[in-house]
């Protein structure tokens, strides 16, 4: 009996071991399938932004591509996360678990980002974030296998703060959206603020998704703070601005200033009441002839222009499939290898790079709201005032507290 | 940051603001509660139909009708919207919720949360979520006025004034008029009030008309101030509810003056400690729920 037993162990032990080596072994694709999962806000406050948008433009890309890659065919699903971590987690588990996803990209909201990132790392597969901003994306929390693609609030906060600290913008005030987002937009501002000379009187913070945000503007206005810095995002930032105006706090004399602010806001808003804004942005439609051709061929689909995180959610794909491609297989580990060791260059991107922690630098661009009279069209809303390259956009690799950045 | 004079009076008049969104809502609510026994979970979805029509008649009606030039105004929409709404929730009454009056309360409040979800999933699918802005803020309602202590903008010291009005008028008609009479007397005894030849069926349609109009109006009202967007209902009638609760179901005036004292309740917190000011409202409904389950202007049954 127990030989039995020993020979059974055994047997067990040699299987597991074979098809182990098997597995690391094996070249093209797993199951058959290449599958892309776009989990995002679909219905939301950032849906606007994100969304379903983001969703065609992962569907545009597989469709550019060719909708195969080494001869398998790529399928792309989406989910809602309505900005809950849990329902998030719970979703890319079991996409994981029992759809045999690949990769993961979207991911708006930094809440639900870091839940899906650590879940992915821990199965081993990739997430290309095109939405959420936190830096601890590719710091502490970073994995092997997440790639943090658009842009996030180092870059936004840092460039932004340049612009506006020098030209008299000394002392500052934050209204700011109370999760891992929110925070993190802050202290990236914060520490440029006061590198810059300036300083910070004081901040409020407001949940998620708040409609009146008249009681914390006037906390603002009573600190006496020259700029009021909104570290918020989507239909926050829209309402702030609305009825900071409604207010007449622009009138005498404090200037609001936002943190992140995409296309669709500012549609929203109306170039009446933004005119002048400046901003940070990753990318914007209008600026050369690859980027109005994306434009045009994705507002097809669409009806709206892109933003960022959908164009970014393009590019973040192609790449991903060139990837696989490269390396004829699509592993994760090899996968990885050649997206950090490839030039990621399109119409997206310009000297884009991964680097060891997962951010994909790239250039960034300061932008400013047309004035109506110089608006052309209805999706003529902006203008780039400075370029800002990668390496000066981004947090240096050297201060990232990633484990997978060798010091 | 120290806690003046100013701010405090600043924040408790904007909560004010906010109450009398909850008056008006939670009023309607308590009509309809009233006078049909039913909790109408549909009423934030009607709050945003309101603001919906009005919003479309100022940009999309000239348009439709081969009028490009013709913007439905703020003045007219306050009246056409509440209208157009209101004769929607009559269909409803007739065609659904009259099946169901003999059933429990939960087959009311299953209905119309059902109704409450189709109107927003379908206005989600059409309308950006973020929210439009509706432009159509009359000039004369533009800028702020200094009240001593804030500047307060013109607009929203107009919706305190109008809102109360309507509020106060709603209750005297019911709790003073002979139409308010027929219309309690009406629920007590439905059967009683027939035999006095009152036709009992058309007074309750109109009067949950009447509930629907004022969430429609409540919608106007708050449409130049938030943006218009499918989720405004949803994001408020929590908030209401919770209102209705500790005010008493059904109670009329209750609804009233706990929607605007809430409000500013809400308004204080968020100088105390503003983290707990979408909270406190809920704070204060499990304490009366413990200590006066009927909520405070409610009748023990």
């Amino acid at each position: 009996m127990k030989n039995l037993f020993s020979k059974v162990a055994m047997s067990v032990v040699v299987l597991s071991m074979t098809s182990g080596m098997a597995g690391a072994a094996s070249k093209g694709v797993s199951d058959g399938v290449v599958k892309i999962g776009v989990l995002t806000d679909m219905s939301g406050v950032y849906s606007t932004l994100g969304g379903k948008g983001t969703q065609v433009g992962v569907e545009m890309a597989v469709k550019d591509f060719g909708g195969k890659v080494l001869g398998k065919p790529i399928q792309v699903i989406g989910a809602d996360h309505q900005n809950k971590a849990d329902i998030a987690s719970a979703k890319a588990r079991e996409w994981i678990d029992n759809e045999k996803v690949d990769m993961i990209t979207g991911l708006l909201n930094s809440g639900c980002a870091l839940a899906v990132q650590k879940l992915a790392g821990d199965k081993k597969r990739i997430t290309m974030n095109t939405g959420a901003g936190s830096t601890d994306l590719t710091n502490k929390a970073c994995t092997p296998y997440s790639i943090h693609y658009v842009y996030d609030t180092y870059a936004t906060g840092k460039v932004t703060a340049q612009a506006i600290v020098p030209t008299g913008g000394k002392s500052w005030f934050f209204i700011t959206a109370d999760y891992a987002f929110g925070h993190s937009l802050e202290q990236n501002t914060t520490n440029f603020v006061k590198k810059m000379g300036g300083k910070v009187l004081g901040s409020v913070r407001h949940p998620l998704s708040t409609s009146d945000f008249s009681s914390y503007l006037l906390q603002a206005q009573s600190s006496g703070a020259q700029i009021i810095g909104l570290a918020n995002a989507g239909g926050d930032t829209i309402n702030a601005i609305k009825q900071a105006r409604e207010f007449g706090i622009d009138k005498k004399g404090q200037k609001l200033v936002g943190l992140l602010v995409f296309d669709t806001d500012i549609k929203s808003l109306g170039l009446n009441v933004a005119q002048g804004m400046q901003f940070t942005s990753g990318f914007y439609w209008d600026r050369d002839n690859a980027t109005r051709a994306f434009a045009k061929r994705f507002y097809a689909i669409h009806k709206a222009m892109p933003t960022m995180d959908q164009a970014g959610a393009y590019s973040a794909t192609m790449n991903y499939l060139k990837a696989i491609k490269a390396a004829g297989t699509d592993d994760p580990d090899a996968v990885m290898a050649k997206l950090k060791s490839m030039d990621i260059s399109d119409f997206f991107a310009v000297h884009g790079k991964i680097r060891a922690d997962g951010r994909m630098v790239h250039d960034m661009y300061l932008m400013e709201v047309k004035k109506p009279s110089e608006s052309k069209g209805e999706w003529d809303l902006l203008k780039i005032v400075k370029t800002v390259p990668a390496a000066e956009a981004f947090m240096p690799l050297s201060e990232s507290t990633c484990p997978l950045v060798k010091k | 940051m120290e806690i003046s004079f100013q701010m405090v009076m600043s924040q408790v008049m904007l909560g004010l603001n906010n109450g009398v969104f909850y008056a008006i809502l939670s009023l309607g609510l308590a009509v309809i509660f009233g006078l049909l026994n039913i909790v109408n979970f549909a009423h934030g979805a009607l709050y945003m139909l309101g603001a919906y029509v009005a919003l479309l008649g100022f940009t999309s009606l000239g348009p439709l009708i081969g009028m490009p030039d013709f913007h439905l105004n703020y003045w007219a929409a306050l009246i056409v919207s509440p209208v157009v709404v209101g004769a929607f929730g009559i269909v409803v009454e007739r065609t659904m919720l009259r099946r169901l009056y003999k059933f429990d309360h939960l087959y009311g409040l299953l209905l119309t949360f059902g109704l409450a979800l189709i109107i927003q999933g379908v206005f989600t699918n059409f309308f950006n979520v973020s929210g439009d802005p509706y432009d159509a803020k009359p000039e004369i309602l533009n800028g702020v006025v200094n009240l001593g202590f804030m500047m307060f903008p013109k607009y929203r010291l107009w919706v305190i004034v109008v809102s109360l009005l309507v509020c106060f008028g709603t209750w005297y008609v019911i709790e003073r008029t002979k139409l308010g009479s027929y219309l309690r007397a009406g629920t007590e005894n439905p059967e009683l009030v027939k035999a006095f030849g009152v036709n009992v069926p058309l007074m309750i349609t109109l009067t949950y008309g009447y509930g629907v109009a004022l969430a429609a109006f409540a919608g106007v009202l708050a449409a130049p101030i938030y943006s218009v967007s499918p989720v405004m209902g949803s994001e408020m009638i929590i908030t209401v509810f919770a209102v209705v609760v500790i005010g008493g179901m059904g109670s009329i005036m209750g609804s009233i003056v706990t929607g605007l004292l809430l409000g500013m309740v809400e308004g204080f917190t968020k100088v105390v400690y503003a983290p707990a000011s979408s909270t406190v409202i809920f704070l204060i409904m499990v304490i009366v729920l413990l200590v006066k389950p009927a909520g405070l202007f409610g009748k023990e049954s």
